[in-house]
């Protein structure tokens, strides 16, 4: 009677194991969940998850549900290394983040070695420039981004002097070499070079600098806090402007968080939730329904690159990180082959991305779109 | 040039003034309890978040929510860090109370960045974004009401210590607390007088400065940092030290920014604060203290 139990037990639990849902698919977030860039790398994580629970409601990727675990690096890359190596150990099947290019620069040597497709928010110019094969990035490199900006200045501002202002880190340095390298080609002269640290809080100091400077335009380039805070001491001290930047000096949080300070601001913009594309809009709705805020470019980069990695893992038709990476290659993704997608994007050779992008100045409160740039392939 | 000196002077002055009233709590609290406060500079950070929660989640305009996060503050960085922390602490030396204070400082650097995010929050400011133009030189209006605020408080305060019966008596009770028992002075109600007075200090100094670091939780680091650098370089025993020092080191880190480099922003103040303990290690304007051991 015994056995008999044993055998009925033993075989229930076969039963069960068999009518068990397929194992999950493990994706990791290794970001800048606090730290000096916790705003950025928030929006990010908070696109990935709404990217995540979208798909596991439709039955996950390949019909097996994603298990997103998260990683926060503090914005440190001592603590990103070691973050990284625990997500490598959990074996996942991708890895999206880091934002802070610092810390994809420490840790994207460690995805290469463990052959891992790795999707980054960084956008530091030499980042796709080291020869990694599992790296993408999920916004414009600054060798792409920048030469929009100078044509911008040169053709639209008509300016011949340039104050810049920039965050002494790997995405500020970065940006300013190439800024630095387009205007020259373009005859425009840098009368003002002000290095600020990633973090800082007080720029009293630094707009003086600029505003003896009075140069025709100011570029201000630093992560979304900074900016803030440049622009509030911008206005305090009555620096007129105007003031041009990327991305990040138009993105929702700085804006959310300079106020009124924002307002005329203007620049290229790569990514934005503002964009008048109808995917974009209803991205931004369902963000905002879920999280309760309005989400910044970040969060269009952690939502597009799930949905990218769902979208060629489906055509693949396996679970294979290799041939996720090679197919990533010189791959076009539209709207209409993965709405996720949200704008046509176009991955290189390096990893290297292209889209359109926009022209936009901040106008009461909020970032309106000037002008549709076409992608560089275009 | 001249005019770039002035603008970079009244910007330290006004940065050096939030900086000496968050200093003042550190000689406050040192001359009457010997109480080294780690977490002043979060005490400063938290005030913020006070009256934020006030005006998001009790829906209040900001001076109301300033009035309710005054009051929380009296209460909880005040008569509570007195008695649930000092208190009970103090008896065991110095030490321990300073590792208490510093772990007192994590707790409320975590719990803000649990409850209240990651994120930088914008804070509204006390005056207008606009300039005055003196003798062709335009000074932030912000500027000058922060160093016009501080300026106030510091000297309110000094009158209160010497000009009034109740600030003699802390001040008595700061000197020599055994002589100021002997004399009839309630000493534990003057110690706990000093704490609220030190509260008071943070939440002024929180709304001074948060709209222009913006309300996040690290905000306590760097603001801890420097004025514990002010009190010492001013006089850890004297109120009027930690101003000179909160000042001084405004103007020299503004400075500093502008003629040096960013990056060495924060070295100078640590090279003068060496300076300073090598040649007159009671502060600037402190007081030589001698204790047998």
């Amino acid at each position: 009677m015994t056995r008999l139990k044993c055998a009925l037990a033993l075989s229930a639990l076969l039963l069960m194991s068999g009518a068990a849902p397929a194992a999950d698919v493990k994706f990791a977030y290794v970001g800048e969940i606090s730290g000096s860039i916790a705003v950025s790398g928030g929006n990010f994580r908070d696109g990935i998850i709404l990217a995540v629970e979208e798909l596991n409601a439709k039955g996950g990727i390949l019909k097996q549900k994603i298990a997103l675990t998260q990683y926060d690096t503090q914005t440190n890359p001592g603590v990103a290394r070691a973050q990284m190596q625990k997500a490598i150990d959990g074996d996942p099947y991708v890895v999206l983040g880091p934002i802070f290019s610092g810390n994809v620069k420490v840790v994207m040597q460690m995805l290469q070695q463990a052959e891992i497709p790795h999707i980054i928010g960084g956008e530091a110019a030499e980042l796709t420039s080291l020869g990694d094969p599992y790296l993408f990035r999920t916004s414009f490199g600054q060798q792409i981004g920048m030469p929009k900006i100078a044509n911008f200045i040169r053709d639209e501002l008509k300016a011949k002097t340039l104050a810049l202002i920039w965050v002494n880190n790997d995405f500020g340095k970065g940006g300013r070499d190439r800024l630095i390298k387009e205007l020259n080609t373009r005859n425009i002269k840098l009368v003002a070079d002000v290095s600020t640290e990633s973090g800082q809080v007080d720029f009293a100091a630094d707009v003086v600098k600029l505003k003896a400077a009075n140069a025709d335009v100011v570029f201000v380039y630093s992560n979304e806090e900074e900016c803030a805070r440049i622009m509030r001491e911008a206005r305090r001290q009555g620096l007129k402007g105007p003031f041009v930047g990327d991305t990040t000096l138009l993105s929702q949080k700085t804006i959310e968080l300079a106020g009124d300070a924002a307002n005329g601001v203007m620049g290229h913009v790569g990514l934005t939730a503002d964009a008048p594309l109808k995917e974009v809009e209803d991205f931004k709705a369902r963000f905002q329904r879920r999280f309760n805020y309005v989400p910044d470019h970040n969060g269009l980069k952690g939502y597009s690159g799930v949905y990218a990695v769902k979208y060629v893992t489906e055509k693949l038709g396996k679970l294979d990180r290799k041939a996720l990476a090679k197919t990533m290659h010189g791959l076009t993704i539209t709207p209409k082959d993965e709405p996720g997608i949200l704008i046509e994007t176009t991955w290189d050779t390096t990893g290297e991305i292209d889209r359109i992008s926009f022209l936009a100045e901040v106008v009461d409160g909020k970032q309106k779109i000037t002008k549709i740039l076409p992608k560089i392939g275009k | 040039m001249l005019a770039d000196i002035l603008q970079l002077l009244v910007a330290g002055l006004a940065t050096g003034g939030i900086y000496a009233l968050v200093a003042i709590g550190f000689a406050l609290l040192w001359q009457t309890s010997q109480t080294i406060n780690f977490a002043q500079g979060e005490f400063v950070m938290l005030p913020a978040f006070f009256v934020l929660i006030g005006m998001g989640y009790f829906g209040l305009p900001f001076w109301p929510a300033v009035a309710l996060g005054t009051v929380v503050t009296i209460l909880a960085l005040g008569v509570l860090f007195k008695k649930l922390m000092v208190d009970p602490m103090i008896h065991h030396g110095v030490l321990p109370l300073v590792i208490a204070t510093i772990g007192l400082a994590i707790l409320m650097k975590e719990a803000v960045r649990e409850f209240y995010g990651a994120d930088a929050w914008p804070f509204p400011a006390l005056a207008a974004a606009t300039n005055v133009t003196v003798f062709g030189v335009a000074f932030a209006v912000q500027s000058l009401v922060i160093l016009a605020i501080s300026c106030a408080a510091m000297v309110a305060l000094q009158l209160f210590l010497n000009g009034t019966r109740t600030g003699r008596c802390m001040q008595a009770t700061a000197q020599n607390p055994t002589v100021a028992r002997l004399l009839g002075i309630p000493v534990e109600r003057m110690i706990l007088y000093t704490f609220l007075i030190n509260a008071a200090l943070v939440m002024l100094a929180s709304i001074l400065i948060t709209p222009i670091y913006l309300a996040k939780f690290t905000n306590g680091e760097l603001l801890g940092l420097y004025a514990f650098i002010a009190a010492i370089i001013g006089g850890f025993n004297q109120v009027r030290g930690a101003i000179a020092g909160g000042l001084l080191l405004g103007v020299v880190d503004n400075f500093t920014a502008a003629y040096i480099s960013s990056q060495y922003r924060m070295a100078v103040p640590l090279v003068f604060l060496i300076a300073v303990i090598l040649w007159r290690p009671q502060g600037l304007l402190g007081r030589v203290e001698e204790r047998t051991v």
